[in-house]
């Protein structure tokens, strides 16, 4: 009934245990030449794929120490289990599913690896000696986008974990209302409790992990910023501080294109606004907009920009039912792959107490009974070492197709990110609504009061003019900042879009990897049983 | 113990009617819970089922409790030194589990074995205790049972303990001895570093059993919680992808059932043969000690025969008037001695033969758990195979959509 074709799919070589592997398993023969009871003979001659009978090599009582089952049966521990998985995938080669759903024309690749974490040390000047250290990891990448000098060539950097941070928050900047991937998180838990080289090696794996998410998508891999990273030698070249001011003066940097939508805007104050609010130099900017934020929240004012799409609203609200289901069943995932694990390994442990037991009772062994009942003892620990195996393949299958829950837990997050683009950006947008109708009133009240006064009224006119002035700005600040609005809305718009279809694919996929290795695995521990329970059918109550 | 009848009376049939055969089957069922509070406990129904002559045949129900089982085990135990006596459930210390489902459940299949053991034993059959236990009153039972519960409230092995240690100070000041006597022969002491390490290596076996049932309760739980999940997950989906987590929600659920029912047999027909099988080995430990005491006995009564002897020489040798006094406790002491040494024979003589038994009972015992234990297993896994098979058209027919 099992489809063995079908199984392979979805078993990776280099994590499928062959059969033959477990067979490495040795128990102890009697040292002492006696003959061997009929019945025990008989079954090592008919298992024949079971060499577990004969091993001149291993006749030494106390061997379960160095005994080779035993690195069999060390389970892994979870973090382990999570890394193999990932090794899969981390050979120098995108998951095919990423790069082949991303470029339509699967002539353009972007392959990144990351490899060989060193200690490096920080050059201060300061007076502590010592100083700090931190780890640098090989970037290396091959790529045939004729942005990159040399296409078809394979080159690296040496990148440190800030270098990312600047990456990732460069590209939050620039490509707002895209679903941007999350990068690995700067202080986790781990670093405080893990051995420093599984945790660094848990960063490599992250690292890798984010940059080819990041080389997946469609219009972020062909960022200028991404470029930058993986190709520029010595120093990262990207501004750490969001100052786009000073990044003009720098010059070190081309701003993205689409900033500018097309027009020629002179004023610095201009392309800030299409900015976010944040830093020092915007502190008025921050304080308008939170007026005009509490205004609609609190006094319940109308905005005069709203949010109109209902489709958009919608999906929102659908996408966060999504989410929080998404999170129950992640969290759920990881109970059942710690219960899967557990369950392995006391199979594992009952399966070497067994062993001890045969070894035991062939040892000791004055009856024939006992010789008997040895046989019986090692086909269970046998059975029961099998099984073991099966699960710990099968789990780390499990954790393979489930951890597609995990990433889009991440992906979840991208588009939460991109929506607040969306919603700061319309807050921007009705701020600045606000601020002209509000300009606008004070001329009108201006105008008003100096058309009583004949002859005009010097001061007032200055005024007037002054706020006139006002008003040419923000129009054209407003105007530009509708123009951000608009494209951050068609970025989420066609966003959404690629993640319906990727996501229906790639939870399909899921599924249906779980299932099959679900079943595939089951079949092969009923095998192992089915052996095991023919082995000892003269038991059966049945016949006694 | 041939019957002198060839049919039986009445209209009872039992299995083995070739009444010339004789045979003695018990049951233990029916447990019901009695009295309140904390002197509740639970009884048995215990039907007998013989053509013993001296039983009251061919069928006798009786109500029996825990602690009129074991005032049959330690009958016996002092009775038929010796033989292993079939070992008997322990008492459960904790409160609340004294009475779920499972835990009696449990005890009666231990008890039923138990009392069957010793119903097939061709010694222990022929006990009078065992009579009693399966043919009298109920009132009658708990006379017995409470006025032998002052000194055997111990356990045995307990007892004779404290009668090894005290008897072992004694005989040692007195004979001058420093360490105590104790047989030696090579295969006498295989045997017993054999049971030592026997209960050792079972003793593990077994606690890894039972966190295995442990293993297959939580594996069900993570799939019944995963399940439920997922179909929420698939409700607000909605559409073919959403039918496919439905879908698999619930065979999660339904595999969740599987693993609990497997987790129960699991404990019945594995966990307990191995515990059972733990116990028995610790029931040949007291046999061991018995052995023991009824060597030192025997060691001792014949160093204080030497003793008298010379005694009595030296008193007839001086014509004392306290010779035929000597002479008397002298014969008395002989009568003992043999005694003693007798006793000491039959219980070697027994304990080969028991352990032959005990051996061939154990590979038949143990075969069958395990055969049990693999049926089980494999019906699970084939269980889990097809439920998860059963999906595989249903989501790719989901997915070609």
């Amino acid at each position: 009934m099992m489809n063995h074709e079908v199984q392979q799919d979805y078993q990776d070589a280099q994590l499928h245990v062959p059969h033959d592997d477990m067979e490495t398993l040795v128990l102890d023969e009697p040292s002492n030449g006696q003959s061997i009871s009929g019945h025990l003979h008989s079954q090592s001659v008919s298992t024949l794929d079971n060499p577990l009978n004969l091993s001149p090599s291993s006749l030494t009582p106390n061997q379960s120490p160095k005994s080779p089952f035993n690195s069999f049966l060390d389970p892994p521990s979870y973090a382990e289990a999570i890394f193999t998985s990932f090794d899969s995938s981390s050979n120098g080669h995108d998951n095919p599913d990423l790069s082949s759903r991303s470029n339509p024309s699967n002539s353009e690749y972007l392959y990144i690896s990351v490899s060989d974490p060193l200690k490096e040390q920080e050059l201060t000047n300061s007076l502590v000696p010592g100083g700090n250290t931190f780890y640098t990891y090989l970037i290396t990448t091959r790529t045939n986008f004729p942005e990159y000098g040399d296409p078809g060539s394979e080159f690296s950097v040496r990148r440190r974990f800030r270098d990312v941070v600047t990456l990732s928050d460069r590209l939050s900047e620039s490509y707002r209302g895209y679903f941007i991937p999350i990068r690995p998180d700067k202080n986790t838990v781990e670093s405080q409790v893990m051995q420093k080289q599984e945790f660094v090696e848990q960063r490599r794996l992250a690292l890798e992990k984010y940059l080819r998410k990041l080389a997946a998508h469609p219009v972020i891999r062909t960022s200028e910023e991404l470029r930058v990273f993986l190709e520029v030698q010595g120093k990262l070249p990207l501004a750490k501080s969001t100052d786009v001011a000073s990044r003009m003066l720098d010059g070190a940097v081309k701003l993205p294109r689409q900033l500018f939508g097309g027009e020629a805007v002179g004023s610095v104050d201009v392309s800030e606004v299409a900015q976010p609010a944040k830093g020092g130099r915007d502190l008025l900017r921050i304080f308008k907009e939170l007026k005009q934020s509490v205004a609609i929240d609190w006094a319940g004012t109308k905005p005069l920009v709203v949010e109109e799409d209902k489709e958009f609203l919608e999906k929102k609200d659908k996408l966060a039912e999504f989410e929080q289901q998404l999170s129950g069943v992640s969290q759920q995932a990881e109970s059942l792959v710690k219960s899967q694990q557990d369950m392995g390994e006391t199979m594992g442990e009952l399966g070497l107490a067994f062993v001890k037991l045969t070894k035991f009772e062939t040892e000791e062994a004055i009856f024939e009974s006992q010789r008997v009942r040895a046989a019986d003892l090692r086909n269970v620990a046998t059975a029961a070492v099998k099984s073991s195996r099966l699960y710990r393949e099968l789990n780390t299958q499990t954790i393979k197709h489930l951890d597609k829950l995990h990433e889009y837990l991440g992906t979840m997050l991208a588009i939460d990110n991109a929506f607040s683009d969306r919603s700061s950006s319309l807050l921007t947008v009705q701020t600045l609504s606000s601020e002209l109708v509000s300009l606008n009133s004070r001329i009108g009240k201006l105008e008003a009061a100096s058309s009583k006064i004949f002859g005009g009224d010097k001061s007032r006119l200055q005024k007037i003019e002054e706020l006139k002035e006002s008003i040419r700005v923000t129009e054209n600040a407003k105007s530009c900042a509708d123009r951000e609005y608009e494209r951050i809305k068609e970025n989420n718009r066609s966003e959404l879009e690629r993640i319906e279809q990727e996501r229906h694919n790639d939870f399909m996929s899921m599924l249906r990897g779980f299932v099959y290795n679900q079943a595939g695995y089951a079949e092969n521990m009923a095998a192992v049983w089915e052996k095991l329970a023919e082995e000892t059918s003269a038991y059966s109550r049945d016949m006694s | 113990m041939n019957p002198t009848n060839a049919s039986l009376p009445g209209s009872m049939q039992s299995p083995r009617s070739q009444s010339s055969q004789p045979f003695l089957s018990v049951s233990v069922t029916d447990p019901v819970k009695l009295g309140t509070g904390v002197q509740a406990y639970i009884s048995y129904r215990v039907i007998t089922q013989t053509n013993f002559p001296d039983y009251q045949g061919p069928e006798k129900i009786v109500i029996r409790r825990y602690s009129d089982f074991v005032w049959l085990h330690d009958r016996l135990f002092e009775k038929y030194k010796g033989i292993f006596i079939p070992p008997l459930p322990e008492k459960s210390a904790v409160e609340k589990f004294r009475f779920s489902a499972e835990f009696i459940e449990m005890r009666r299949q231990a008890l039923d074995i138990f009392i069957n053991r010793i119903a097939s034993h061709h010694e222990l059959q022929q006990s009078e205790d065992l009579r009693t236990f399966l043919q009298a009153d109920e009132e009658a039972m708990e006379r017995f049972r409470v006025q032998e519960s002052g000194i055997f409230k111990k356990k045995p092995s307990d007892l004779m303990q404290i009668f090894k240690d005290v008897q072992s100070k004694v005989s040692d000041v007195v004979l001058g001895k420093e360490k105590p006597v104790e047989e030696s022969t090579p295969e006498y002491e295989k045997m017993k570093h054999y049971i030592f390490e026997l209960e050792n290596h079972l003793a593990e076996a077994q606690k890894h059993a039972y966190r295995l049932v442990k293993r297959h309760r939580e594996l069900g739980q993570s799939l019944s919680d995963f399940g439920k999940a997922v179909k929420l997950l698939g409700d607000c989906e909605g559409n073919a992808l959403g039918k496919a987590f439905s879908e698999l929600g619930a065979k999660s659920e339904t595999l969740s059932i599987k693993l609990q029912k497997e987790a129960y047999l699991i404990l019945m027909n594995f966990e307990e043969p191995l515990k059972d099988y733990v116990r028995a080995v610790q029931s040949i430990k007291a046999t061991i000690a018995e052995r023991a005491n009824a060597f030192r006995r025997q060691c001792e009564l014949a160093e204080t025969m030497k003793l008298k002897e010379i005694n009595l020489d030296k008193l007839t040798l001086t014509r004392s008037d306290k010779v035929a006094e000597a002479q008397y406790e002298y014969n008395e002491l002989k009568v003992e001695s043999e005694q003693a040494a007798k006793t000491f024979e039959t219980i070697v003589r027994l304990m080969n033969e028991e352990m032959v038994r005990f051996q061939e009972q154990k590979t038949k015992d143990m075969g069958i758990a395990f055969h049990e234990f693999a049926k089980g297993q494999a019906r699970l896994a084939n269980g889990i195979a097809d439920a998860w098979r059963s999906l595989i058209p249903k989501l790719e027919a989901c997915s070609s959509s």
